[in-house]
């Protein structure tokens, strides 16, 4: 099981009586404004759960893993996610049995 | 970009909502997530990405006044894995970026 877009407009309608529409339409919206600031290269922090920033890699040699064939991986900028204090904390005395 | 920041810009796409219920559903959003993995559940939003826990064993550590060695225990830590829409959008803009200038 895992948490989908589609239980998060659920809890939207049981928590805060939105109707489905409305918080079908939230949810696709958070996560699309999110997008967009990422795409202007802005930086997106959202205290108390974490920080999605953005790098930017240098082009370096590679290989394609199914031919051998040597290529070179291209310049690019890469979103990176680094969890705020609270998530880790909540997060690390999970006993879980993965 | 900050979190007040991130329900201003929804507010303005929702007008008929009241500012407090976008506040509201942004702060219910996020802490669905946060309570998903406290419970070693995924998270799954295509075009977005997905979260899930890596696992960190136990190691020793030091402590850095001391220099004392202690036992850590092993420890669950969020991961974000980045979509293919958010991945190549991203890379897109930065790419034309690079073009212009």
């Amino acid at each position: 099981m895992s948490l989908t877009k589609a239980k998060m407009a659920e809890a939207l309608f049981d928590e805060l009586g939105l109707n489905k529409r409305e918080a079908k339409g939230l949810v696709e919206l958070f996560f699309e404004e999110i997008r967009g600031a990422l795409e202007n290269g802005q930086q997106v922090k959202l205290s108390g759960f974490g920080n999605f920033d953005l790098r930017e890699k240098n082009s370096r040699p590679g290989r394609n893993p199914k031919t051998g064939e040597e290529i070179l991986v291209s310049a690019r900028r890469v979103v990176t996610f680094r969890p705020g204090q609270k998530l880790k904390a909540r997060v690390e005395t999970y006993a879980g049995s993965e | 970009m900050t979190k007040s920041e991130l329900i201003e810009a929804i507010a303005r796409q929702q007008a008929h909502l009241a500012h407090r219920d976008v506040e509201l559903a942004v702060k219910c959003i996020l802490e669905q997530m946060s309570q998903s993995l406290a419970g070693g559940e995924r998270i799954e939003v295509r075009g977005f990405g997905s979260f899930s826990l890596h696992y960190r064993p136990p190691r020793m550590g030091r402590n850095p006044k001391t220099g004392e060695p202690v036992a850590l225990a092993g420890k669950y830590v969020p991961h974000f894995k980045p979509g293919r829409e958010l991945r190549e959008r991203v890379d897109k803009r930065y790419q034309e970026s690079l073009k212009n200038v």
